[in-house]
């Protein structure tokens, strides 16, 4: 009688243990979701419209180099982004076909027609070609991302691609939301532009520009006001030289003031171009352009061999930090947007945790004293399931690594319920097969396993909504939907399989006549 | 001990105008309301908008709060009491696509009127329109996901016209409890749908036992018509169904008193949810069994 006992104790008992094991201690084995533990969640938009933009004008550039290196004279070279084409104007019709022969070389490049004067030439480029760039600007920008991340210092950051140009960001418990911001979504496109010193600034201003010069401004901020201020530069559209040739950024303190200032450090290319730039342009004034914005505008002095430069701005040394770490992990291959932002202090998550916490225990107190005081001995039975549930629950989260969020908390409440309906199908299947007049084990027998099937169907259409959640889910919710699904597992087992060994157990140490349920 | 007498004999059937009647007025001023509102009500999730909330040392003048808004062109905003008079939640219909922290902003702003301070920004939740469409389509998806894998769940197990039954039911659910959502003016959220489809899968749960019992007692088919052995089902299972509503109850009262301001819109769903569900399971699911079960034979 009852044989089956002898192997049901033992596995629920190492079942238990097993939950005990990987849960315990529950502060570090169940990791908090960011809305419990604060912290922040982003969904970034990698531009990559700017990426193909950008790789545009730097092949038309190359373009029109390649055509004047073999001597010939071209009337210009336009990007039109909007249908991804390149138009080559020459001043002679006869260099049409070298130029065909050069843009061999570019293989991505196909040519779409000819101007109908025979002096010019449209290519557009490949759409695989349009995707790789895409697809190359949002892997950068994810291990730029990951670099700039690491540099700031957060713990497990998640940081991974998500759809065709998402990039999602996670900074658990990060304390200055601000700057966690302004660290991952610059773009850091260091440029270096020498100032237009022929035209006046005045006349540029009333919209009468040169071509080739461009209007930027320096962000003046008064750190007693935070009033923002705006100085306008003149500058040479042309860019001397990037940040991608540099090899180091990091922060100083001017010996006389005391005051932070970044500085650089360039490869050999990048010290060589410095070097001729510094020294065909001696008392003219080299503007440091970041983002478009202008930092400084020094005059050079002299020739600077070496490949050393500097950035001042009046920083503060944190803003000089975080500039040297932008600076360091290099620039972001296009802008990027914020799509989604979510941010919780830490304040509020213990909080929530709190009041969780506090809504578990008075909603299972109440349930675990209706249960006892209405089904008697029986009742404390389904207690002990219950106890039991709770315990599988935080083995299970810590071993699928489920992070617990506050609707995940909810959940656990939800299954305290749920747990509860399974004990009362069945004991109330029992309490019906007593009436019509069977023996108690012949009641419970029956209890059970006409109970079980009801039992299964009904969990099963909650159980297919939670994997439902869970697919679709994001985050916080996604918390919820796993612990509903452990939790109706553990509720099925406990319900059906614990209690069932519980009462056989009972039966099988002395025979009942009467069941206190 | 018994809360319900072992024997009821209710007679559920003979009361189907009765509850066609409660339900399609419940149904009906929970659409007008949502009509006269002008829809539901889309939380930032599916909008796309900006919430900040700020816990401030003393309870602050929200007057103060909206001028300090307007110096940064946010007047428009929704500034409301959150919980407590301490905690305040501001809602900009705008989002910032912008790399601008806009908790710091709207805590700068407030530097005039206020010490720095004394304010904290508990939470800043950022979606843009791009977002906002997507969570939208996405949470329409999963309801209709949800409701498809659980119509195969039930045709499989029981028939087609169960399966039937059980949508009905659970589409009276849903609408009773949107429109409980509109008449208390509470937003729509990716929080909420996870809550409706709690409810579903909930309302559902008790549903089901009733027809496992109908099942079970058209087996040993006697004499009685299909509404008589509806009618002795429910009354079978009736003692575990208040039961059970009431256990789960009991813990979703517990959440929507002590979880906390940030749930409470979501105990608030489950509460409502729970009761209809249950309701509908003895009411409207089974009348619907008899009502397409007259149609087929007819």
């Amino acid at each position: 009688m009852y044989k089956d006992l002898k192997w049901k104790i033992p596995l629920i008992l190492s079942v238990l243990l097993g939950a005990v094991w990987l849960s315990y201690p529950l502060k570090e084995k169940i990791a908090l979701g960011l809305d419990l533990q604060g912290g922040m969640h982003l969904v970034l938009e990698v531009k990559v419209e700017k990426a193909v933009e950008a790789s545009l004008d730097r092949l038309a550039d190359d373009i029109k180099r390649d055509i004047t290196e073999e001597d010939l004279e071209v009337d210009r070279v336009k990007v039109i982004f909007s249908t991804r084409q390149v138009n080559i104007r020459m001043v002679d019709n006869l260099d049409l076909p070298p130029v065909k022969t050069i843009l061999g070389n570019y293989p991505f490049f196909s040519m779409v027609s000819e101007d109908s004067d025979g002096l010019g030439l449209v290519y557009q480029m490949s759409l695989d070609q349009v995707k790789q760039i895409e697809q190359n600007a949002v892997s950068q920008g994810l291990e730029t991302i990951r670099n700039r991340v690491d540099q700031f210092g957060v713990s497990e950051p998640t940081i991974q691609a998500q759809g065709e140009n998402r990039i999602l960001v996670q900074l658990p418990g990060v304390k200055d939301p601000e700057r966690a911001i302004n660290l991952i979504g610059k773009t850091a496109r260091l440029e270096f532009k020498l100032l237009d010193e022929e035209n006046s600034l005045q006349k540029a201003l009333a919209g009468d520009i040169d071509e080739e010069s461009e209007i930027l401004n320096q962000r003046i901020v008064d750190k007693e006001t935070g009033a923002v201020t705006k100085e306008p530069f003149l500058l040479r559209k042309r860019t001397v030289l990037t940040g991608e040739t540099l090899t180091g950024a990091e922060v100083r303190f001017d010996s006389d003031f005391n005051e932070p200032y970044v500085a650089l450090n360039f490869n050999s290319v990048g010290a060589m171009i410095f070097q001729q730039v510094t020294r065909e342009n001696i008392k003219k004034r080299l503007a440091i352009v970041l983002d478009d914005n202008v930092y400084s505008a020094p005059v050079i002095q002299d020739e600077i061999a070496g490949g050393r430069a500097q950035i001042t701005g009046r920083f503060t040394s944190e803003e000089a930090r975080d500039l040297a770490i932008i600076l360091r992990a290099g620039a972001l291959p296009a802008p990027v947007i914020i799509l989604e932002n979510r941010t919780v202090g830490p304040s509020l998550g213990q909080d929530s945790i709190n009041k969780g916490i506090t809504s578990i225990i008075y909603g299972g107190l109440v349930v675990v004293a209706f249960i006892a005081i209405y089904y008697k001995l029986s009742g404390i039975i389904a207690v002990i399931a219950l106890f039991l549930n709770i315990v599988l629950l935080a083995g299970a989260l810590a071993y699928f690594g489920a992070a617990l969020t506050l609707p995940g908390i909810a959940g656990i409440i939800l299954t305290v319920g749920m747990a509860i309906d399974a004990n009362v199908l069945v004991f109330e299947r029992i309490r019906e097969e007593l009436r019509i007049g069977k023996t108690v084990r012949a009641a419970i027998d029956a209890g059970f396993s006409k109970a079980f099937r009801t039992i299964v169907d009904a969990n099963i259409t909650t159980f297919i909504a939670a994997v439902v959640l869970f697919q679709f889910g994001t985050g916080p919710i996604k918390g919820f939907a796993i612990t509903l699904c452990i939790g109706i597992a553990a509720s099925m087992f406990t319900a059906v399989f614990v209690s069932r060994a519980i009462f056989d157990g009972t039966m099988s140490q002395r025979k009942l006549d009467k069941l206190s349920i | 001990m018994k809360i319900i007498s072992s024997e009821t004999h209710f007679d559920f059937m003979g009361k189907i105008k009765i509850t066609i009647a409660i339900s399609g007025l419940m149904i009906l001023v929970g659409l007008a309301s949502i009509v006269m509102s002008g829809g539901l009500k889309y939380g930032i999730d599916f909008s796309g908008g900006t919430l900040v909330q700020l816990q401030f040392k003393t309870p602050p003048n929200i007057e103060e709060i909206r001028g300090g808004l307007k110096s940064i062109g946010l007047g428009e905003s929704t500034i409301q009491e959150f919980g407590t008079k301490r905690d305040i939640l501001i809602r900009v219909q705008r989002s910032e696509e912008k790399l601008e922290a806009v908790g710091s902003k709207i805590r700068n702003s407030l530097g005039e009127k206020f010490n720095k301070q004394d304010i904290t920004v508990e939470r800043v939740e950022m979606v843009g329109p791009k977002v906002g469409s997507d969570l939208r389509e996405k949470a329409l998806l999963s309801i209709l996901y949800a409701v498809i894998g659980i119509v195969i769940y039930i045709s499989w197990r029981f028939e087609l016209r169960y399966a039937a039954a059980a949508i009905i039911a659970l589409v009276h659910d849903v609408l009773v409890t949107m429109g409980a959502f509109s008449l208390f003016d509470k937003e729509f959220t990716l929080v909420i749908v996870a809550a409706f489809l709690t409810i579903i899968g909930y309302s559902l749960n008790d549903t089901i036992v009733v027809f496992d019992r109908i099942r079970e007692n058209l087996r040993r088919k006697g004499k009685n018509t299909l509404a008589q052995t509806i009618n002795v089902s429910i009354n079978q299972t009736l003692s575990r169904t208040l039961l059970t509503s009431g256990t789960t109850l009991l813990v979703v009262l517990s959440l929507f008193f002590f979880g906390g301001e940030i749930i409470h819109d979501f105990s608030f769903a489950l509460l409502v949810g729970v009761l209809v569900g249950t309701y509908s399971s003895i009411f409207i699911a089974s009348v619907f069994l008899v009502f397409l079960d007259s149609r087929r034979r007819a």
